[in-house]
């Protein structure tokens, strides 16, 4: 392995941390404790891990409606992400984003979106600013293949091309838009060849192998900080879940049990473990206090969260517009 | 003190933020070397080059986007949209993303950006090219909005704006574009939600902006050579909105009217109306009354579209109406 010892375990631990806090929550919104929608990550953590470890804690990150696994991959805290989920004051939007709209400008997480496609131009307009001040900045969108099919995306991969922008524009390609199967409303199998039309470069690489991903956006990233203009990845990828909590056997309308088998088989993480235990990289030992440790985080999180306050009710009307002197 | 156009005054706005804050740039279709379909950005592509006055594609869900994404990181955007009716293309944007990153990032994310945006009917442009449409934006918490009548206060009132650290739509009738008016020289700003009296008078408040508030002073001046005297309101901002100096008005004058160009059925009419009768409903003598525009699209033929907005002789008899 040319990579870092270090690096590759931090990309395992990485992985294995968005996995543990998605069946946490999954756990925990079935009991009836989180309120709200919650799409889960779960399967698809190496797109976002492989993505974020090329990435400064500068570089701009616009997610979607499934976010968590992103935030974390770029390095956000659970504890405050997990408040959030619980609707507390201490959340990273003081409770008022919830899950599809978690944000930390600060960290250059420019938000999750509820809305499929739309972070695409706000990811290009990070870029541009990047570009207009001087800095050496890149910005990532994340979408879906339903994302995809969305209007904006091509205006804002157009319009990020013909400003040869330092944006990097990631499809989740997890075979369904909701219900939808891909195939049954995208005229061609694979999303990347759109690339073309643009003048830019695209990729499709297997969404279920953290290094591939790592490997292929981490010469994206390098165009972009070159100023070469912007790529498109697209990951082929699949969502172990439904498309959110409580969806329960309804998933069986869309998709079959040996389909999900098939892909459950893939398991990014698994996958990556045997490479790193392969390699005595990840002997049983050091796996396992990974795991305890996370486990120990989660739990922290979760203390923290519950016993975090609720916002008071009239905290609903601050925070609509800046304000001089705040 | 000179007299320049209305469109003179918004480029100077701008070009002499511009020149302050390199943070600040343009962008929209043919704004550049072009100078803006209705001659909004005359000039400056020559002053400040292509990087800081851009066109784009026609592309207005990622002009606005874009927009969001530069505001966000630490830039000051400036963007136009030709027309509103063209803002439809941008509704995702506007109303889930530029309104809302502030309030649903709990606070942490700064929207300093400006959506320019001309609009207006009697142009005899029809369905798809003379919508008032800024009763929907009124209606969408996070957006603040300006609908400047004279070159003084779209002076004063862009330059408010582009110093703002919130999303603020600067509504300009295109048909303003072309009036003169005193504007001072050098640097100035005006209050966004500050509305002005423009003419005092003590029988009936009428309340207005943008081209129907020109309407409603020739129409004053008519009635005070009757001996009827209209206390003319110019709400110059639609949020937030002036109610302060609207009440008082009715307060003294105990009778009230709200010109629109919009169409009449929730248009910003509705929304001051029952504000006045929320505050001061002791106070009036007769129902408020408002003067809109039919509720049917645009139509094209002159005839037409005459009937159709207020014209000066339906204000008029509106107004006699109350007395």
């Amino acid at each position: 392995m040319k990579l870092d010892k270090q690096l590759l375990l931090d990309i395992y631990g990485r992985m294995l941390r968005i996995r543990k806090f998605e069946l946490k929550v999954e756990e925990l919104h079935l009991q009836g404790i989180l309120p709200g929608l919650k799409h889960l990550y779960i399967g698809e953590e190496a797109v976002a891990v492989g993505v974020t470890f090329n990435l400064r804690e500068d570089d701009y990150v616009g997610s979607t409606h499934r976010g968590h696994g992103h935030l974390i991959a770029k390095g956000g805290d659970v504890k405050i992400i997990m408040a959030e989920l619980y609707g507390k004051k201490t959340g990273y939007c003081k409770g008022k984003g919830g899950s599809m709209h978690i944000a930390d400008v600060n960290m250059g997480i420019l938000g999750a979106n509820g809305i499929v496609g739309a972070n695409i131009p706000i990811v290009g307009g990070a870029a541009l600013s990047a570009k207009l001040r001087g800095t050496d900045q890149v910005a990532v969108s994340f979408f879906g293949d339903g994302g995809a099919n969305e209007g904006i995306f091509h205006e804002g991969i157009n319009l990020a091309s013909v400003w040869k922008l330092p944006a990097i524009f990631i499809c989740e390609n997890n075979r369904y838009a909701i219900s939808t199967s891909q195939s049954k409303v995208t005229a061609i199998p694979n999303i990347a060849d759109r690339a073309k039309s643009y003048g830019i470069p695209g990729f499709t690489v297997d969404g279920m192998d953290v290094l591939a991903v790592y490997e292929i956006t981490g010469e994206a990233v390098a165009r972009a900080r070159e100023g070469k203009g912007p790529t498109l990845v697209e990951c082929k990828t699949y969502r172990f879940k439904g498309h959110y909590v409580g969806e329960g056997s309804r998933e069986l309308s869309y998709r079959s049990r040996e389909e999900l088998k098939k892909w459950q088989e893939k398991c990014p993480i698994e996958k990556f473990k045997q490479v790193l235990t392969k390699e005595g990289i990840l002997a049983e030992g050091l796996a396992e206090k990974i795991n305890r440790q996370i486990d120990r985080e989660l739990e922290e999180a979760i203390k923290f969260a519950e016993g975090s306050p609720y916002p008071s009710p009239e905290d609903a009307l601050e925070d609509l517009f800046f304000e001089e002197g705040t | 003190m000179r007299d320049i156009t209305y469109g003179e005054a918004a480029i100077e706005a701008i070009g002499e933020e511009m020149e302050k804050d390199d943070r600040i740039f343009y962008m929209g279709e043919d704004v550049g070397r072009f100078g803006g379909c209705y001659g909004t950005t005359k000039g400056l592509w020559e002053r400040f080059g292509d990087d800081r006055v851009k066109d784009t594609p026609m592309s207005e869900a990622a002009i606005v986007g874009y927009a969001l994404g530069a505001a966000i990181t630490g830039m000051r955007p400036i963007v136009e949209i030709m027309f509103v009716d063209l803002l439809c293309l941008a509704m995702d944007q506007i109303v889930n993303q530029v309104a809302k990153i502030r309030y649903m990032s709990g606070g942490r994310a700064k929207v300093p950006l400006v959506i320019r945006v001309p609009f207006g009917g009697l142009r005899r442009a029809a369905g798809q090219h003379s919508q008032h449409l800024e009763a929907w934006f009124l209606h969408t918490p996070g957006l603040k909005i300006v609908v400047p009548s004279a070159p003084h206060d779209v002076k004063g009132l862009l330059k408010t704006a582009i110093r703002e650290n919130n999303p603020v739509m600067c509504l300009e009738h295109i048909l303003l574009h072309q009036i003169r008016g005193g504007v001072p020289e050098g640097d100035y700003t005006l209050p966004i939600g500050k509305a002005q009296i423009k003419r005092e008078g003590k029988d009936v408040t009428v309340v207005s902006y943008s081209l129907m508030l020109h309407r409603c002073l020739s129409v004053a001046e008519k009635l005070h050579k009757q001996g009827i005297e209209l206390e003319v309101i110019d709400l110059r901002s639609l949020y937030p909105l002036d109610m302060e100096t609207v009440v008082a008005s009715v307060k003294k004058t105990n009778r009230v009217a709200i010109v629109h160009q919009a169409c009449l059925t929730g248009g910003v009419g509705a929304e001051v109306g029952i504000r006045i009768t929320e505050a001061a409903f002791d106070y009036l003598d007769v129902p408020v009354k408002r003067i809109a525009a039919q509720d049917v699209p645009v139509p094209f033929s002159p005839v037409l579209e005459d009937f159709v907005v207020p014209t000066e002789e339906r204000i008029e008899e509106g107004i006699k109406g109350m007395l």
